[in-house]
């Protein structure tokens, strides 16, 4: 057996996690490694969700009554720790959205559409998830802008000459880039992608869904414009993304969505929009989520992102030893883990990959297959699908060693 | 479990589809995908006197899509419309021996039908109108 490394002791914290002690399939112990289309939660988060519904329910930012006072103090204090937990200068520069999603779709409405002109490039990358796809198109075809790529090469980088050929012709308006690729693991170099943009007087945005869960992410220190992220992934609740938004460029935005909340004054023909972050939270936001999520930041504040983040290397690198191992294993992305977060991608002869998982499955394994809301990276490295095993803080070594049986069990089944 | 799942004539048919290509002078093609796990599957029809003349498919996806299309593609061929219309769900299932697919799976299994079936569609719809209604929406494939 192999000693864990990790500076938290994983198998007291597998404790905290009511989920992972249930079986699947029969008999079979789960053993989940999904964590990049969304993690479990620990009981924490769950009896906090339970605490809000039984003790202070409330609607927040209204009534005078007790309840409402405890509610939202407990949803502003959520707004405080996802401030804190990214580095953000203030509070208000947090804004709560229903996922990623919306959050990267607010920028695109509320800041896209004042600020995108005719024949402007937004740029993106081949890496994107289709929420940092689909939003520019849907602006760019609106605005007649250009939705210009930054390629990605064969070990997964980015190429930056691509980059800096799009910078140097001039009309670009926005960069909306993914800290780290829910397919390949790839850790982009963002300081050095948002420093280029800087000088050139262009703003940018981040879609952190894979990055803020599994690493130290500091919004000042990489000055980022905008940062979009989500709850479900990173412990917390699902109906929950965060938009950080700088407090300058968010005092010029207009608002995104109109109601409750987000007003000072209405009148018959016109309304005076409420101060920051509330002028971009419309209705009655998921406070239940909300508080829920501050607890999840709670629990990854005190292991440490740092100490996540060497966690997840440790197993990842055990698990990409392992798989070199496995004949005819095609693994996707970077080989540096410097360079790699706890996702990895692959294939396997001509397994397809969801002929892979359903035998996965059978013993107990949680594996993703399919194009992973990725299509243009699939288009790019020509393959219909991939197998997709991704690790977080609660995943052991004992597990790489089982999902890498469940594989060699597939091989036999295929006949390899 | 997979191994009844992935029989041997499943990966027979996987590694070695039947009629499977492009058709020169095709009287329909169709395609379709399954958006959840990106399965495709392209089928060309050649028709004569109310029978299939021949018929080719293409595609990339699952052992059991693609083994189930080359299943289907033998079992049309020179076959009467009217067989296509009547095929359902199960004589599928039955056709390849799977009949006990989760719901997630039993989709891949069937998109080649679906395609035929909107095939159909496509071929009467100049054609003949009414017999066109017969094809769409069939509630036996979903």
């Amino acid at each position: 057996m192999v000693l864990q490394k990790s500076a938290f002791n994983v198998y007291d914290l597998r404790q905290d996690f009511p989920i992972l002690r249930r079986r699947v399939c029969g008999t079979k112990p789960l053993v989940y490694l999904d964590n990049a289309a969304t993690t479990q939660k620990p009981f924490s988060v769950i009896q906090s969700i339970q605490d809000y519904y039984s003790n202070f329910n409330a609607n927040i930012h209204r009534a005078v009554h007790q309840l409402a006072d405890e509610a939202t103090f407990a949803y502003e204090q959520a707004r405080k720790k996802v401030a804190k937990l990214i580095n953000a200068r203030f509070p208000e520069e947090i804004i709560f959205t229903r996922n990623a999603t919306e959050a990267i779709n607010l920028v695109s409405y509320a800041w896209g559409r004042n600020n995108v002109k005719e024949g402007d490039n937004i740029v993106i990358t081949e890496i994107e998830h289709h929420s940092n796809i689909v939003p520019w198109q849907m602006l760019a075809r609106e605005k007649k802008a250009n939705l210009c790529y930054i390629g990605v090469d064969d070990n997964g980088y980015l190429k930056i000459e691509d980059y800096e050929a799009l910078l140097e012709a001039g009309n670009s308006r926005l960069i909306s880039v993914s800290e780290m690729s829910n397919v390949l693991g790839t850790i982009i170099p963002l300081d050095e992608i948002i420093s280029h943009a800087h000088h050139n007087g262009i703003p940018v945005l981040v879609d952190a869904a894979q990055s803020v869960p599994h690493m130290s992410v500091d919004v000042q220190e990489s000055d980022c414009d905008f940062l979009a992220f989500s709850s479900h992934k990173m412990l917390g609740p699902t109906g929950v993304g965060v938009l950080y938004v700088k407090r300058e460029i968010l005092e010029e935005m207009p608002p995104f969505i109109g109601g409750g909340d987000m007003i000072r004054e209405v009148h018959k023909q016109e309304t005076i929009y409420n101060d920051l972050p509330y002028k971009f939270e419309g209705g009655t936001p998921n406070i239940a989520g909300v508080i829920g999520l501050g607890t999840a930041v709670d629990y990854l504040d005190n292991l440490g992102m740092d100490k996540i983040r060497d966690h997840e290397m440790d197993i990842t690198r055990y698990a990409m030893a392992s798989l070199a191992d496995v004949k005819d294993v095609t693994i996707y992305g970077p080989q540096d883990l410097q360079h790699r977060g706890g996702i990895l991608s692959f294939n396997i002869a001509d397994i397809h990959p969801h002929d892979l998982a359903t035998i996965m499955n059978e013993d107990g394994i949680a594996i993703r297959s399919g194009h992973h809301c990725a299509q243009v990276l699939m288009q790019r490295l020509d393959v219909a699908a991939t197998s997709r095993a991704s690790f977080y803080i609660y995943n052991t070594k004992e597990e790489v060693d089982l999902f890498i049986g469940a594989l060699n069990r597939a091989r036999k089944i295929f006949r390899i | 479990m997979s191994d009844d799942i992935y029989r041997e004539i499943i990966l027979d048919h996987y590694r070695n589809p039947r009629n499977k290509g492009k058709l020169l002078e095709a009287d329909v093609s169709i395609h379709d995908s399954n958006p959840l796990c990106g399965d495709e599957i392209d089928i060309h029809l050649k028709v004569e006197e109310d029978k299939i003349k021949d018929i080719k498919f293409e595609g990339r996806g699952c052992a059991i899509s693609q083994a189930s299309a080359s299943m289907l593609t033998e079992m049309v061929l020179d076959k009467p419309l009217n067989l296509v219309r009547d095929l359902a769900k199960q004589d599928i299932l039955e056709n390849i021996g799977l009949t006990n697919l989760g719901p997630a799976r039993i989709k891949c299994a069937l998109l080649s039908l679906k395609v035929l079936k909107m095939g159909m569609v496509k071929y009467y719809a100049d054609r003949d109108p009414d017999a066109a209604k017969n094809f769409q929406n069939d509630p036996t494939v979903y």
